[in-house]
């Protein structure tokens, strides 16, 4: 595999939307002509060059080629969109809208990553080792269709609406997340190790949310149908007794979704 | 010199002039078709080579939702249908985006680089008609128009409840001046008034409503009256009661039964042409969007198609045509003034829903919606939008629709036509479709494939005479639109097995020439005038207008307007291009 390095240059104002960072678009490409590629800048097209040195060279193929971007990058949005195949690796932040609609491959965020990331995602692994924003693969507003396959994991916490309307795939969250995630799921597997506040799986039709923390507030369509300890789901094992419920009544009356919360944290629900 | 131009050479399907295929050149001056070209005009005509290429004239889409509040509340609804279908900005025009309800600009575009040239709202509430217009201007390069909902409006039931026809049709006639508006739409008779208090009228087209005590029935037959007493330029538009139902087929049909006693008369000031197939409409009602309304079966288990029964009443009468709103599977944004039927797709779906009561007038609803493949109502509704068009004989009985944005988008019109006039398309979805499509309807055991010929009536001759602007829009004979439509394949060589062929070649015309103008070619924009709006402006005696305008002042206290801000100014109206109507004033009747 052949590396192309970026380097961020200078402070971005207006957030730079570059797609064009993506294995799919670099491969067999000379460092001048992935220079040359034209990412967005409010309303002006500009070169890459503009915001990054390039080096290295690119694979003859996607699968080829790694990218890494050396710096924070919390300006610069939609990198890794829609990728294929092939490496990306950002060392520090990135931006919204990291790895949304990918399809294969991977990309490595060394930091936080803001919102969006890998939204409507269907293929490939994600994965932040920071925080991460809202809609983190999530369906875009308006549609419940989110997430249909792939893996993002997230080492630190995620905000709110964390796998809206996802249909696949897997997320898993180190830490805690806040409002709505999972809300309108209908398939995959969303596991949080830490806490969630509120509206855990709201309206989710099916698939399953773990949540290993504390539920501050349970979303009121759901039923307990007993505990189970250690339940394993799919490939994933978890430890310590979790309470089950299914859920959301609120949207149907034979929901199929299924929700883990942890017993000891959340005694008094 | 402008608007002026030959077109050499190119196979011509002209079906109100009875010409299926003829080489035959096409001249144009000052935007008008004409005989011939002589002299200087024919030295500096632009010259179009269609050696080996199809001609029609301009298509006509005359029913699709494209302008006003519903459209607009289904485009701010549904932010998912915009953001992955983006239009780019060029020299001449404007940015837009959307699929299944595209911004004004895009529908525009996209209309033209299908070869449409004209295109009519299909439902404008009273109300709404400031909005209506106010995206009819921003439309470009489509002449439009728009039909007004009357079907369930506080007046009309009132008058025609007191068996008053002369008052509702000077009614009707002050509000088609009033808010520009071209014909007449009906939809759901009784029902939507009924809905304002939370039901419908599902019993029978006898059943009385709330408060106004009137039957479906009679408005129904009172707004045809009305029609024919004034001689509008189109016959009622109607979308029946019941619509959406298992069964509805049935009402349906006895409701278009209703009309069929009722004298047709077009009575407008206009130039007739000398066409081979009289230019004038003979129906006294145009059923919509028929697909929604040809369900059998009682229940969503025994659902079937009932669409030979509509079929079959429409090929034994001469009084009806119908649009099908055929569904060509995918996303759709269905939007009615039913709002009844909305809230039962609600019901059905959970999709996203929104309702609107629109006072003394309408209502409306509006639902995000897929169709898809695997499901088997969906599947036998595409089986009835087809079955429609190919079991009713006479294709001048027959308007190819998808009622945008509700069976699907416009833009799907190419894979509609390679359903009709191929048996292998048809076959080849059978395959990937739900079997109840096979099984639940006939469409499997049909194999009649139509011509071009049979397509150009379908999509120009047809939809302008039903609706009565046949007189310039529709055909090429002297004195007609200079609207003409060039597709890039050659009909000699066009094979219905061939099909994606048959998509492709009318997806994006060759040329679209619009006032002998080209505005669209090979799927590019090429320039972008400034459509007409067509309104009617139908006249009555003076005395009765006034007296009526007492009654309609007295009952704007339930209006949340005043009454001077109720019509539509002048300033409004984009190139307005009235229809005089009733002129010279006609004696109306007293009964």
């Amino acid at each position: 595999m052949t590396e192309v390095i970026l380097r961020p240059k200078g402070i971005i104002d207006i957030m730079v939307e570059a797609e064009v960072i993506n294995p799919d678009v670099f491969a067999g490409k000379t460092p001048s002509e992935i220079e040359q590629l034209i990412v967005w800048q409010g309303a002006k097209q500009l070169p890459l060059s503009d915001f990054f040195d390039v080096e290295g060279s690119a694979g003859s193929s996607a699968t080829d080629t790694k990218i890494i971007v050396r710096g924070n990058v919390p300006r610069v949005k939609h990198i890794g969109h829609g990728m294929k195949a092939g490496e990306i690796v950002i060392e520090g932040s990135g931006g919204m809208h990291v790895g949304s609609e990918m399809i294969g491959g991977s990309i490595l965020v060394e930091g936080d990553a803001g919102a969006w990331a890998g939204m409507e995602m269907k293929g490939g692994t994600l994965h932040i080792t920071g925080n991460a924003g809202d809609h983190v693969g999530c369906a875009y507003r308006g549609s419940w269709r989110g997430m249909y396959g792939g893996r993002i994991l997230i080492d630190g916490n995620a905000r709110s609406q964390l796998g809206g309307g996802m249909s696949g795939g897997e997320i898993h969250v180190g830490g805690n997340v806040e409002n709505f995630p999972g809300i309108r799921m209908n398939n995959g597997l969303i596991v949080v190790k830490g806490d969630a506040i509120r509206g855990v799986g709201a309206q989710m039709s099916g698939g399953t949310f773990v949540v290993s923390g504390k539920i501050k507030q349970l979303s009121p369509g759901f039923e307990s149908i007993g505990t189970e300890k250690d339940p394993k789901i799919g490939e994933t094992v978890l430890t310590g007794e979790f309470i089950k419920f299914t859920g959301d009544y609120a949207l149907s009356k034979t929901p199929k979704g299924i929700l883990y919360a942890s017993k000891d944290a959340n005694e008094e629900v | 010199m402008p608007g002026t131009m030959v077109i050499r050479n190119g196979y011509v399907f002209d079906p109100l002039n009875e010409i299926d295929g003829d080489i035959k050149d096409i001249f144009i001056k000052d935007g008008k078709i004409v005989d011939e070209l002589k002299g200087n005009s024919l030295r500096d005509a632009k010259v179009i080579d269609a050696k080996g290429k199809t001609i029609m004239p301009g298509g006509v889409d005359s029913h699709s939702h494209v302008a006003g509040a519903k459209v607009n509340g289904g485009r701010m609804m549904c932010p998912e249908d915009r953001y992955k279908w983006v239009t780019k900005k060029t020299d001449i025009t404007h940015s837009g985006s959307g699929n299944t309800v595209p911004s004004v600009y895009v529908q525009g575009y996209d209309y033209a680089k299908m070869g449409y040239t004209t295109v009519f709202e299909a439902a404008m509430p009273p109300m709404e008609a400031r909005h209506t217009h106010e995206e009819i201007r921003s439309t470009p390069i489509l002449d439009m128009g728009a039909y007004m909902v009357l079907g369930n409006n506080w007046f009309i039931m009132r008058y025609l409840k007191e068996g008053n026809i002369e008052k509702a049709a000077a009614y009707a006639a002050w509000m088609m001046k009033t808010h520009k508006a071209y014909g007449i739409k009906c939809v759901n008779p009784a029902g939507v008034e009924n809905w304002g208090w939370g039901v419908d009228v599902t019993e029978s087209l006898d059943e009385p409503n709330i408060h106004f005590g009137i039957t479906p029935r009679e408005i129904i037959h009172g707004l045809t009256e009305i029609n024919e007493l004034l001689g509008m330029p189109m016959s009622v538009h109607l979308h029946a009661n019941n619509l959406g139902n298992p069964g509805c087929w049935e009402v349906t049909k006895n409701s278009l039964e209703i009309s069929r006693d009722v004298k047709v008369k077009c009575n407008m000031d206009v130039e007739w042409p000398k066409t081979k197939i009289d230019p004038q409409r003979n129906q006294s009602v145009y059923l919509a969007h028929a697909q929604f309304n040809s369900f059998g079966g009682t229940s969503w288990r025994d659902f079937e198609s009932g669409a030979k029964g509509i079929a079959d009443y429409v090929n034994k009468t001469d009084h009806v045509v119908i649009d099908n709103g055929a569904v060509p599977f995918g996303p759709a944004t269905v939007m009615t003034g039913d709002g009844p039927a909305i809230h039962h797709l609600y019901k059905l779906t959970g999709n996203k829903w929104s309702n609107k009561d629109v006072e003394l007038e309408c209502g409306s609803g509006i639902l995000s919606f897929n169709y898809m493949k695997a499901n088997p109502v969906h599947s036998v509704e595409w089986a009835i939008g087809l079955e429609l068009l190919l079991l009713v004989n006479d294709p001048w009985k027959t308007i190819l629709t998808t009622d945008h944005p509700n069976g699907g988008p416009f833009t799907k019109y190419p894979q509609i036509i390679a359903w009709i006039m191929s048996q292998k398309a048809r076959n080849d979805t059978f395959a990937e479709c739900h079997k109840w499509a096979q099984d639940r309807s006939s469409l499997g055991g049909c194999d009649r494939e139509m011509t071009l010929y049979d397509i150009a009536i379908l999509t120009r001759a047809n939809p302008a005479r039903t609706v009565g602007i046949a007189h310039r829009k529709g055909h090429l004979t002297a004195g007609a639109d200079g609207d003409v439509t060039i597709y890039d394949f050659d009909p000699t060589k066009l094979e219905a097995n061939n099909y994606t062929n048959i998509i492709k070649g009318f997806q994006n015309a060759a040329y679209t020439i619009k006032d002998g103008e080209v505005v669209a070619q090979n799927g590019q924009i090429m320039s972008v005038p400034k459509g007409r709006t067509f309104f009617s402006e139908p006249h009555m005696g003076d005395g009765l207008e006034k007296e009526m305008l007492k009654d309609v002042k007295e009952w704007f206290k339930y209006y949340t307007l005043g009454f001077a801000n109720y019509p539509v100014p002048d300033k409004y109206i984009r190139n307005p291009s009235p229809v005089q109507v009733n002129k010279p004033l006609e004696a109306i009747v007293g009964r």
